[in-house]
């Protein structure tokens, strides 16, 4: 019972944030709604039995995604001006469309639902399970992904490179680039 | 009683948590006079400890200015980010047999995203700041821990595999004879080294170094406000310390040959002081490395170091499995 209680009360704060992270015009406002609302669905995580995604949850997504997220903002130092700018965007009639898609998956998702049965989860999923599933039947799954963060991790330090290296004798490296 | 425990333990540990802090400001100051031949804060009281009381009445009763140019709900949010969540930390950390407010199977999972939400109250300060010297604190803050995270995570997971589990408990229990600083030396230094990082303490202070950023995400912080950053820094050194003793040291396990004549509780809070001695020594000792300097170690050095430490304790417990 006392689960339950604490599954609404996680769920109705992961709402609120998100749809308050949709509406502020500040950036750094929003990121924090949405930090909020991604530690609320880790204690929604933590309820369904996930304690190991909870975990990650938080050491990931809050605690280093959004980090970078800020991170940029900083760096684009948008102000007051950034602010009014988004106001003008975030008009009425620009909300129709998506809230009109919305509402279609949001039925889709409810038959969905309706028409499951029986609890969501049947235990508490560990970190040993989750492993094993990682690297037994989603082995692909894992290397790509890594694939994708070496792709990443090449592209940033390439990109970082060719900076580093103009920045001496500019015209030499535009020379190489033209080459 | 036993459904009590925790919140008595709750209780205490936030009681003793920033009191402990306040001493250990004192204790830093007469230590480091020590280290570095002259004396130190020893006028208030006896050999100086009225010193906290001093500096606890000075912040209490200094103006509890917010700037006018500031984002002021975010100016106010960021030092109790800190606080919380490094108070949260404690949670999981086994004081001695028995005594930890919650032992789950990822606990040493939870005490990282605390540290990782602990990011968040130097990056908001600096920026709702809403001062330049502030916004280069807050960026260099986010670049650095984010990136020492990383190894800090890595560090551990040797420990991990050697364990078979992320509880807290689990890992003191695994190290009655031998302590994981033996088996996981490398994991211990990057551990360390990435711990005084996440503290942003000296010689990492990179955030708020005085000679080029004035005082760096704090800059426009004073009274309790400025007071609450400072606890959360000295609560996360209390931690790391913590941390360290509990997942290298053994926790409160008495040391091997010594007969066992003290209760474990002391001989957690033995190995915690020695260890916090240990991080006011190296501020003492270490000057502060360049911006570049720092994130080339992080990178460079640390991240291979851990990185072999994993495929070397991996192949090891492989090959121990088997044979």
């Amino acid at each position: 019972m006392l689960e339950i209680i604490l599954f609404y009360i996680a769920a109705t704060v992961a709402l609120v944030s998100t749809i308050l992270a949709m509406t502020r015009a500040n950036a750094i406002h929003a990121l924090i709604y949405l930090i909020v609302s991604l530690l609320a669905v880790a204690v929604i995580f933590y309820l369904i039995g996930a304690p190991f995604v909870a975990a990650l949850e938080i050491v990931i997504y809050a605690g280093a995604i959004m980090v970078l997220f800020v991170f940029v903002i900083m760096m684009l130092n948008l102000g007051a001006k950034g602010d009014a700018r988004e106001k003008t965007w975030m008009r009425p009639s620009v909300w129709v469309g998506p809230a009109l898609l919305t509402i279609v998956l949001f039925a889709e998702l409810l038959y969905v639902i309706s028409s499951a049965e029986g609890p969501v989860s049947t235990g508490v999923v560990g970190a040993k399970q989750v492993g094993l599933s990682l690297f037994g039947p989603y082995v692909l799954a894992v290397e790509i992904a890594s694939m994708l963060l070496l792709a990443g991790l090449v592209g940033s330090f390439h990109l970082g490179r060719r900076y580093l290296d103009r920045a001496p004798s500019s015209e030499l490296g535009h020379q190489q680039e033209g080459e | 009683m036993s459904e009590l425990m925790p919140v008595l333990l709750a209780l205490t540990i936030l009681v003793g948590g920033v009191s402990l802090a306040a001493v250990i400001t004192w204790w830093e100051r007469r230590l480091l006079g020590f280290w570095q031949d002259r004396l130190g804060p020893n006028r208030l009281g006896p050999f100086g400890i009225g010193q906290v009381a001093a500096d606890m009445i000075k912040l209490l009763f200094k103006d509890d200015w917010v700037p006018p140019f500031s984002d002021k709900v975010v100016f106010i949010f960021a030092p109790t980010a800190i606080v919380v969540a490094m108070m949260m930390g404690f949670a999981v950390v086994p004081f001695a047999p028995n005594t930890y407010i919650l032992d789950v199977n990822i606990g040493l999972l939870f005490f990282l995203g605390m540290t990782s939400l602990a990011v968040y109250s130097v990056l908001l300060g600096g920026l709702a700041s809403n001062n330049k010297y502030a916004l280069l604190g807050g960026l260099r803050s986010a670049a650095q821990m984010v990136s020492y995270e990383v190894f800090m995570g890595l560090s551990l997971m040797g420990i991990v595999m050697m364990t078979g589990s992320f509880s807290l408990v689990d890992i003191v229990e695994a190290q009655a004879d031998t302590w994981f600083c033996f088996s996981q030396t490398l994991g211990l230094v990057v551990f360390v080294v990435s711990g005084i990082a996440e503290s942003h303490r000296l010689p990492f202070d990179l955030p708020e170094a005085e000679h080029e950023l004035t005082a760096g995400f704090h800059t426009e912080y004073g009274g309790m406000k400025f007071a609450m950053f400072m606890l959360g820094e000295y609560l996360g050194l209390i931690l790391i310390s913590c941390m360290i003793v509990t997942l290298f040291f053994g926790g409160w396990m008495v040391p091997a040959l010594i007969y066992d004549w003290l209760p474990p509780f002391i001989w957690f809070s033995v190995k915690v002081f020695l260890v916090i001695c240990f991080f006011v020594l190296l501020r003492a000792a270490i000057p502060r490395p360049r911006y570049d300097q720092l994130m080339s170690l992080g990178w460079k050095v640390m991240l291979p170091i851990t990185l072999i430490n994993l495929l070397v304790t991996g192949a090891i417990l492989l090959k121990m499995k088997g044979a």
